[in-house]
């Protein structure tokens, strides 16, 4: 591949503190993903995934290493302009309670838009997408009027409605049912397919590792290799 | 977009929402009829000194329009009457007989020829030394009518007659026995006067001044009643200033126990919205603009509960308080209770502001 990295970690680290101790949630992490690549991450509970997707989405800064993401310099950047990456660079969809209760799935998405200053539309190319989605007609409804499955969708087009570079998906179907995972997961492998769109999927699930292109296994805050 | 998340988050908590707006309405209430009973009784009270038909006014050294201050000899009355243009004089005697009532001695012969004769709704003028003539607001409030006894001084009086509200007091009894229920045989509150010309009256007040009662409080019609604003009492603007203050803190409290609640439980969705890129000024906006909505809604119950606390004066109490609607103070009562209530939202807002959106995210 001639294309930089789209993501590129060395050596990253990352230390909550937590009271009195400090928490070594990344311990030297190196990692690449190319534009255009559909990964999944697995690892036990604790190993860091979270947190990795947290620093990629830039909702807390690394402690030290070196990252990029988009072009973005992670361990450079000040907090305005992460909020910045947050707003047009990354996508994020988390295992529930995605949806703001009070709104419409549309103006769920609506809302990102808002957010990120654009206009308070969605254009043919998107209406399409919610095609693909199979939510178009569910568009009117308030998330507790939809299922679990619908929720995740709605929260998968309202990541992508600005058009992000990576979308990042948190255990997407951590609290689905088989069928709607399956329906979920083949989504986001239409998605990367067809528009080309580069996704990190973290998992507990090895069948839903296996929708993405490439399985990385994290221990310990560290990357390791496949068993 | 924002402003359709801010509807339905206060739709959302609708008795949270109706509670705020209504401790802000109460909190406008407050100041609105405090302001309209202030006005209403100085202007009541402007009414019935105008309605003696007297041009100017002498009251006793050390004055105000609304307050006397001690009983002066009503020998200064023949003075008065023997100053060029002053063709009628009449002196009336006050006597508190509560923190906001009085009874008034009237010498009736000389204050008729003023005024004219009281207007009865019921009954007759005073005839026994026992009687008294009570006006339709006060026997209302008191269900007087001719034939009923009230006490006043440790006395029953009968009241002989109901007069037209708007002349000079509420309760009026004859100078002479007043004088000497009071042990103030010989003393007068106040001395109306009568000129041949009213374009006179600043002559005659500086030849009167000039004559002897440079000490006196002597004023033009004009100038009484226009003495007579809430303004001109420093015991009223005082209190003023401490129900708005009160009103504040209320709309403060308030705003700040709901706004703080709300964060508490959006905890999850801000981390959302932080998620989605909202920076911390689009966050306070969402709290600021339901604030907002929540003070306007409010103000607005505030002022359709003042015609509701009118209504309970004037059906209750029309003979000791008068609540006037003051549509200038809507908009202050409206900034008032914004400012409160915005005060309110800053701390909530703060927290908002600064919640880390991973701990918000965090699922349990
Ligand atoms: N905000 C935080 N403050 C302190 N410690 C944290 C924080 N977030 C995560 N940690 C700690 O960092 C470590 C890694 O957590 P992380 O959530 O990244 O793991 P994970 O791989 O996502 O686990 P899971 O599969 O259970 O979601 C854990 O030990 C966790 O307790
Ligand atoms: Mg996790």
């Amino acid at each position: 591949m001639t294309e930089a990295p789209i993501i590129s970690a060395r050596g990253l680290r990352k230390v909550y503190r937590a009271g009195e101790v400090d928490v070594h949630a990344l311990r030297g992490l190196d990692l690449d993903i190319s534009r255009g690549e559909f990964v999944s991450i697995i690892g036990p509970s604790g190993s860091g995934k979270s947190t990795l997707f947290h620093i990629l989405g830039g909702l807390t800064p690394p402690t030290s290493g070196s990252l990029t993401v988009a072009g973005y310099d992670l361990l450079k950047i000040s907090e305005a302009e992460r909020t910045r990456l947050r707003k047009t660079t990354v996508g994020f969809v988390f295992q529930k309670y995605n949806l703001l209760p009070t709104l419409t799935a549309r103006d769920n998405i609506l809302i990102a838009r808002d957010i990120a200053g654009k206009p308070v539309e969605l254009d043919a190319d998107f209406n399409a997408l919610l095609d693909l989605l199979g939510i178009r007609s569910r568009l009117a409804h308030k998330p507790r009027a939809l299922s679990g499955g619908e929720q995740q969708r709605v929260a998968i087009a309202r990541a992508l409605v600005n058009h992000p570079a990576i979308l990042l998906a948190d255990e997407p179907t951590g609290n689905l049912d088989s069928e709607n995972s399956t329906a979920v997961l083949a989504l986001l492998g239409d998605l990367n397919r067809r528009l080309g769109q580069t996704i990190l999927m973290i998992t507990h699930n090895a069948e839903a590792a296996a929708y993405a292109h490439r399985i990385i296994s994290m221990r310990d805050g560290r990357i390791v290799p496949n068993d | 977009m924002i402003n359709r998340l801010v509807f339905e988050n206060l739709k959302h908590r609708p008795v949270r929402t109706l509670l705020s707006a209504l401790a802000v309405g109460v909190q406008v209430t407050m100041i609105l009829t405090l302001v309209g009973i202030s006005k209403g009784m100085l202007e009541d009270q402007a009414v019935r000194a105008k309605g003696v038909g007297a041009d100017l006014s002498i009251r006793p050294p050390g004055s105000s329009a609304i307050g006397l201050s001690g009983n002066f000899d009503e020998r200064i009355l023949p003075f008065v009457l023997k100053q060029p243009h002053v063709v009628l004089a009449t002196g009336v005697l006050i006597a508190p007989t509560g923190p906001i009532t009085s009874i008034t001695g009237v010498d009736f012969p000389t204050f008729a020829s003023m005024s004219g004769r009281f207007r009865f709704v019921e009954g007759r003028p005073i005839e026994q030394p026992d009687e008294v003539i009570v006006d339709d607001y006060y026997a209302k409030e008191h269900q007087l009518h001719p034939g009923s006894t009230v006490k006043i001084f440790n006395r029953e009086w009968k009241v002989c007659g109901v007069f037209e509200q708007g002349k000079v007091a509420r309760i009026i009894i004859p100078l002479g026995i007043l004088q000497k229920l009071t042990a103030n045989t010989g003393k007068l509150s106040v001395i109306w006067v009568k000129l041949d010309d009213p374009a006179r009256t600043n002559e005659v007040i500086a030849e009167l001044r000039r004559a002897g009662l440079a000490e006196y409080q002597i004023w033009s019609m004009a100038d009484l009643i226009s003495q007579m604003s809430p303004n001109n009492i420093p015991v009223l603007k005082t209190f003023t200033a401490v129900v708005i203050g009160l009103g504040v803190v209320i709309g403060f409290l308030v705003v700040f126990l709901s706004m703080y609640t709300a964060v508490l439980e959006r905890t999850r969705e801000i981390g959302v919205l932080k998620a989605l890129g909202a920076t911390p000024a689009y966050i306070v906006g969402i709290l600021l603009r339901e604030t907002a909505l929540l003070a306007v809604f409010g103000t607005i119950a505030g002022i359709i509960l003042t015609f509701g606390s009118r209504w309970l004066i004037e059906t209750l109490v029309p003979g000791s308080l008068t609540q006037a609607i003051v549509p200038d103070w809507w908009p202050i009562a409206g900034v008032i209770a914004m400012g409160g209530a915005l005060l309110g939202a800053a701390y909530p807002g703060l927290k908002a502001a600064r919640q880390d959106a991973i701990e918000a995210l965090s699922y349990d």
